[in-house]
């Protein structure tokens, strides 16, 4: 039941954000989370690199038509891939709809993670076979259902952790506030990951919340907060990590913000100019995440330049790949949009699906259409 | 005269009586014994019982990891039960009152109704919402919404009501078992009439949560209800027989989706009909129901379909409710203004 023997002092975030390798790649001493081992780094480095390159090759898209609309998680790397490598196999990812990257690094195939992107009617890919939920467009509602997973994981007795990704305007919506007290009394094992970057849409956070940190806002649910460099792969990955031992040992749900930036406009239909001073995006682009963990891996003998030439072409590489594959139209099948409404088709789609066929067969036989 | 129904009780000389609470309880407790993965929970369903004591009994007998209470959040219920069907469990939901369902609308209407199409069908909520619905009872404000249209315009989502203790344990039974979302509305005011019958679904067609029946087999006016106006019409059909007219009432029993080939057989035979219900009448489930009738039984109809609804007002408090609600005599008003006076013998002998 509910440990209200918790002081609140244990729940608290820690004033300053932990961080493991500082802007300028440097070891922090002392962090308060134990640094990642090499292959952990290494692999957070590679999938970061193969993440951006997916990122900008998806806003390249927008601007050829290919994809109706791409939310960019630019600059939010570290956040992205350094949560969903702390993941194991079975845990559960709740993504939201910037969060494609994430998605991509958990395994699914990129064509089919830009389904919806694209114009498509469905997600995409199957959400049990890579135990991610679709990417939720509505804000904070699928906080709730990683809380869901997570519980009925418990109550059958499986091992295994939801994370849900939120942002911070999604914390101000109630069902984040739903979401965080369920989890908590019924100690179900989640991790709310809260990726500040700073703006919902051209809302500043000041606008947001008056608390003095998103983390702090676990400590009136019962449930610990850690405040981390959204930027520092390593410090996302290994609080993430913490987070996942603690609910997989019972430990409940935890809270993690990690502060960061989102260098695009919220998507490629937003004006990001009309809100935030270019001097503001310019800081922020100097305090790179992927630059941080390359000077980190390099400076202690762990990667060289060629590596990273190797590696740069492995991404352009997919980055080609993704362009011819998306290039290719998808064959759309307006029957299939009354498919999948119900296990079993209702007499009214029925009707619906033959009237449509019917529409668009005479259309095919009308000279003046066909021409 | 075709098509006649089953009569509601036509109960074996030894079926005990048992009213509707009585029938959703024993149907919640036979689910759960039948199936591990079904669990119920919500506000007040563990040892309170609900507060209409619909689960009774139930997380002293099965314990509190498959009954239990909630933290007091509807959306909170919603969200996480789409959670925990959508890692292979079956949960059975309660929303205290009609009214109070409303914070869990998003969950409904964006995730619970639509993550099978968005997900092609790989995702399954085989999810029943309870929500104790409708007025007569006496209640205070946001305790008697009629909220049925809400649901039923939603794609993605079934709507079932039941009107007897008989159909309250089946279709509560079959609703557990469907692979859709349902939304199962207990017509409060129900919740304690009774009926001799025995509660079983075993060999039920699982259909019957898509089909409406004919409740009293009339020639004259076809009296299409559901829910708490069943009762209504049924007395309505009764006072009409002794003024020489014979009244056909169906209960639709579902609302989504709806049940065109019992409903239309009936108008095409008699005519007339009429739609009772306590919902406000513009944009109600009626208008839906009407101008279905129209598109298909429009040269079998010999007068307008007509609505006897509630009024387009809130919900009424306690001592004014019964101007609101549909009654025997405003039953009885619309069957008189059904242009008896304009049919022609010729048509109506053919028809």
């Amino acid at each position: 039941m509910v440990p209200r023997s918790r002081k609140p002092e244990e729940l608290l975030p820690t004033g300053a954000p932990l961080t493991l390798v500082d802007a300028d790649g440097r070891a922090v001493p002392s962090a308060g989370l134990a640094m990642p081992g090499d292959e952990a780094l290494l692999a957070l480095h590679r999938k970061m690199v193969l993440a951006r390159r997916f990122d900008t090759q998806a806003t390249a898209l927008t601007r050829q038509g290919r994809l109706a609309v791409y939310p960019s998680a630019r600059g939010q790397e570290a956040g992205e891939v350094g949560a969903v490598l702390a993941l194991r196999p079975q845990d559960w990812l709740f993504p939201t709809y910037r969060d494609t990257m994430a998605v991509v690094c958990r395994g699914a195939d990129p064509v089919e993670v830009l389904s919806l992107l694209r114009g498509d009617w469905h997600c995409g890919y199957d959400p049990y076979e890579y135990r991610v939920a679709p990417q939720c467009t509505p804000l904070a509602t699928n906080t709730l259902h990683a809380v869901g997973v997570a519980h009925a994981a418990k109550l059958k007795g499986e091992d295994a952790v939801a994370l849900v990704m939120l942002g911070d305007g999604a914390t101000s919506e109630g069902d984040t506030h739903a979401a965080l007290n369920f989890a908590a009394v019924w100690q179900a094992p989640v991790v709310f990951f809260v990726q500040n970057n700073g703006y919902a849409i051209s809302v500043p956070l000041s606008k947001q919340t008056a608390a003095p940190s998103l983390a702090h806002k676990g400590v009136g649910y019962g449930v610990p907060g850690m405040l981390v460099d959204g930027n520092d792969a390593a410090a996302v990955y290994a609080a993430v990590r913490r987070a996942v031992a603690s609910g997989a040992e019972g430990g409940g749900p935890t809270l993690i913000e990690a502060l960061t930036y989102r260098i695009e406009a919220h998507t490629n239909a937003d004006d990001a100019t009309r809100y935030r001073d270019q001097a503001e995006v310019e800081g922020w682009l100097a305090r790179d995440p992927l630059a941080r963990i390359r000077k980190h891996l390099i400076a202690r003998g762990l990667l060289d330049e060629p590596a990273v030439a190797a590696l740069e072409a492995e991404a352009e590489a997919e980055a080609a790949a993704l362009r011819q594959r998306i290039n290719t139209g998808i064959a759309h099948d307006p029957a299939d949009l009354f498919r999948h409404v119900y296990a079993e088709q209702t007499p009214d789609l029925r009707w619906q699906q033959q009237e449509l066929s019917a529409e668009l067969a005479a259309a095919a036989d009308d000279p003046e259409v066909a021409r | 005269m075709t098509a006649i129904a089953e009569r509601s009780p036509g109960p074996p000389v030894t079926a005990p009586e048992v009213t509707m609470a009585t029938a959703l309880n024993q149907a919640l407790a036979d689910a759960l014994t039948e199936d591990e993965t079904v669990l119920v929970f919500g506000e007040d369903v563990g040892p309170l019982g609900g507060v209409f004591r619909v689960t009774d009994g139930l997380a002293a007998r099965f314990g509190d990891t498959r009954v239990f209470d909630t933290p007091l959040a509807e959306s909170g219920i919603v969200g996480t039960a789409i959670g925990m069907a959508m890692n292979g469990l079956r949960p059975v939901v309660e929303m205290q009152f009609d009214a109070f369902a409303y914070p869990a609308f998003e969950q409904i209407t964006s995730h619970l109704a639509k993550l099978r199409n968005r997900t092609r069908g790989r995702v399954a909520l085989p999810v029943v919402i309870r929500i104790p619905y409708g007025g007569g009872i006496g209640g205070v404000e946001h305790h008697c919404d009629s909220s049925e249209a809400y649901y039923a315009h939603t794609a993605g989502l079934r709507v079932v009501t039941p009107a007897t203790p008989g159909d309250a344990y089946m279709l509560l039974r079959q609703a557990i078992e469907c692979p859709d979302p349902v939304i199962f509305l207990e017509p409060k005011r129900r919740y304690w009439s009774k009926q001799a019958t025995v509660l079983d679904h075993a060999g039920t067609n699982p259909k019957t949560l898509d089909r409406a029946i004919v409740r009293r087999p009339g020639s004259d006016v076809t009296l299409i209800a559901y829910g708490g106006t069943l009762g209504t019409a049924l007395e309505a059909a009764d006072a009409a027989e002794e003024e020489g007219r014979s009244l056909e009432v169906i209960d639709l029993r579902s609302l989504s989706p709806f049940d065109d080939e019992t409903v239309t057989a009936s108008v095409r035979r008699t005519g007339r009909a009429i739609v009772v219900h306590e919902a406000s009448r513009f944009c109600g489930y009626g208008a839906e129901v009407a101008a279905r009738l129209s598109e298909q039984c429009f040269h079998y109809l010999e007068a307008p379909v007509l609505r006897v609804a509630g009024f387009d007002i809130p919900y009424p408090p306690p001592h004014l409710e019964e101007y609101h609600l549909p009654s025997v005599d405003r039953i009885l008003d619309a069957v008189d203004r059904l242009q008896w006076q304009e049919t022609s013998p010729a048509v109506r002998a053919g028809g």
